[in-house]
């Protein structure tokens, strides 16, 4: 029942991308500045916002693992991490390819870019160290630990790279200001929303795994012990 | 509270005579920060007066390896004989242990950033005498910084089979925004400007980091010992 959910969840997923995608290359003017390479947005945005909402509910889920030790919330944990770091990945490839077109280079050292690429380094981390511990609850624990450290990283270097002679070549922000041409609001909704459920799906399908994983493991050590 | 405080002071003064009597990790890091040192001026052949642009990202990236080698014992110093298993079986609460083990290794790491200083000087020609005031208020706070996060994650790694290879891997990026500040400052200070206006933001950086992890890791401290 659960599976056959989180397979729904990310077909309609798929769907609403596909028709979004439809909307996007076929309904929509290229933009009078940027020309085609624009459509970007609704993929490079929505994938950000959708990765820190799951970094997000990441710190709570660890907050939660350290006060009642229940492995679920450690499993949520991981599933969110790793799915928000590859969100994070389509964010930062995306955003190169437009900075390719637009700019003229593919990276360039400059606020949005700088906190992006930390936020990518530090949440890989969590993901390469976490299998190096084996006891279970100890990886739990320190896993945990790490991802409320690596959450308060996050505001700090934003705040870091906003030290003085900072220059920024990323646009300025457009959503809930008004400076985004009404046409693009529905797309731009479908977009979050297509990433929403895909993301949901792919955290709940790594979530199934994880605790299966957990499962089996426990099976093991009881085979051991008799 | 005083017990607590009286427990750090004696881990501390424990590490310290250990390490100061088998110099374990001081010459480790101390030769190894000044072999850095000597690859940095092949890797950047530049003239005089364009060091002092690079100055502060030079000794940052050099203290920073030696931070890693320094904390990377702060805890494994504890693993033969058990010895992490009865300090943590001990009256001495959590952050007390934890405390001892970061003031150590902050003041081992002062000693070696102390050594390379003027070899730093001599090699690339950098006058670092003028604001040594304000520098020795950088390096302290950024050394904290440092040895605060070390030895969190030291705690963090000292179990696990590959520790020297994931206490790196963790370490450095949790650093980046103690590292931009530390550099910034570092070069405005070489550079002999004054530590004034705009330039001070790195210095509430510092300030703003030291506090934040100093809590975080005083508070979750229990949570990675007693597992």
């Amino acid at each position: 029942m659960r599976e056959k959910a989180t397979y729904l969840l990310g077909a309609l997923g798929a769907l609403v991308m596909i028709s979004n995608l439809h909307t996007i290359f076929v309904g929509l003017p290229d933009d009078a500045l940027q020309g085609m390479i624009f459509r970007i947005i609704f993929i490079h945005v929505p994938a950000d916002l959708v990765a820190d909402l799951f970094f997000t509910i990441a710190l709570v889920t660890s907050v939660l693992f350290l006060a009642r030790k229940n492995f679920i919330y450690d499993s949520i944990t991981v599933a969110c991490i790793e799915v928000a770091t590859m969100l994070i990945l389509v964010n930062l490839v995306t955003g190169s390819i437009w900075g390719r077109n637009q700019w003229g280079v593919w990276w360039t050292w400059d606020l949005r870019l700088t906190t992006q690429l930390m936020k990518f380094v530090l949440y890989m981390s969590y993901l390469v160290v976490r299998p190096a511990i084996a006891e279970p609850t100890q990886k739990a624990t320190m896993s945990a630990i790490i991802a409320i450290f690596a959450y308060a990283d996050v505001p700090l270097v934003w705040m870091a790279i906003r030290l003085p002679n900072v220059r920024t070549n990323h646009p300025s922000p457009v959503l809930g200001n008004g400076k985004m041409a009404a046409v693009y609001n529905a797309p731009f909704g479908m977009g979050m929303l297509a990433l929403l459920l895909i993301g949901s799906a792919l955290v709940l399908l790594r979530l199934h795994q994880e605790t299966s994983q957990r499962e089996i493991d426990s099976l093991r050590r009881e085979l051991h012990a008799a | 509270m005083t017990h607590g405080f009286r427990t750090a002071y004696a881990i501390a003064r424990k590490d310290l005579r250990t390490e100061l009597r088998t110099k374990e990790s001081l010459n480790a890091a101390a030769s190894f920060a000044v072999v850095i040192l000597v690859l940095f001026s092949f890797a950047f052949p530049l003239e005089r007066d364009e060091f002092y642009a690079i100055s502060g990202g030079l000794l940052w990236l050099v203290y920073s390896f030696a931070g890693a080698l320094i904390v990377n014992r702060g805890f494994a110093r504890e693993l033969p004989n058990d010895c992490l298993d009865v300090l943590i079986a001990s009256r001495a609460p959590g952050w007390a242990i934890f405390l001892g083990k970061a003031v150590a290794a902050f003041l081992l790491l002062l000693i070696v950033e102390f050594i390379c200083l003027p070899v730093f000087g001599l090699f690339y020609n950098i006058r670092w005498t003028d604001s040594f005031g304000s520098l020795v208020l950088v390096i302290v706070l950024a050394t904290w910084g440092i040895t605060v996060v070390g030895t969190a994650f030291s705690a963090v790694t000292v179990n696990v089979r590959v520790r020297e290879l994931m206490l790196p891997v963790l370490l450095y990026p949790m650093i980046i925004p103690l590292l931009i500040g530390a550099m910034e400052a570092t070069t405005v200070l070489l550079s002999g400007e004054a530590m004034a206006g705009d330039n001070l933001y790195s210095l509430q950086l510092l300030v703003v980091f030291d506090v934040i992890y100093t809590a975080l890791a005083l508070y979750l401290i229990d949570y990675v010992l007693v597992v």
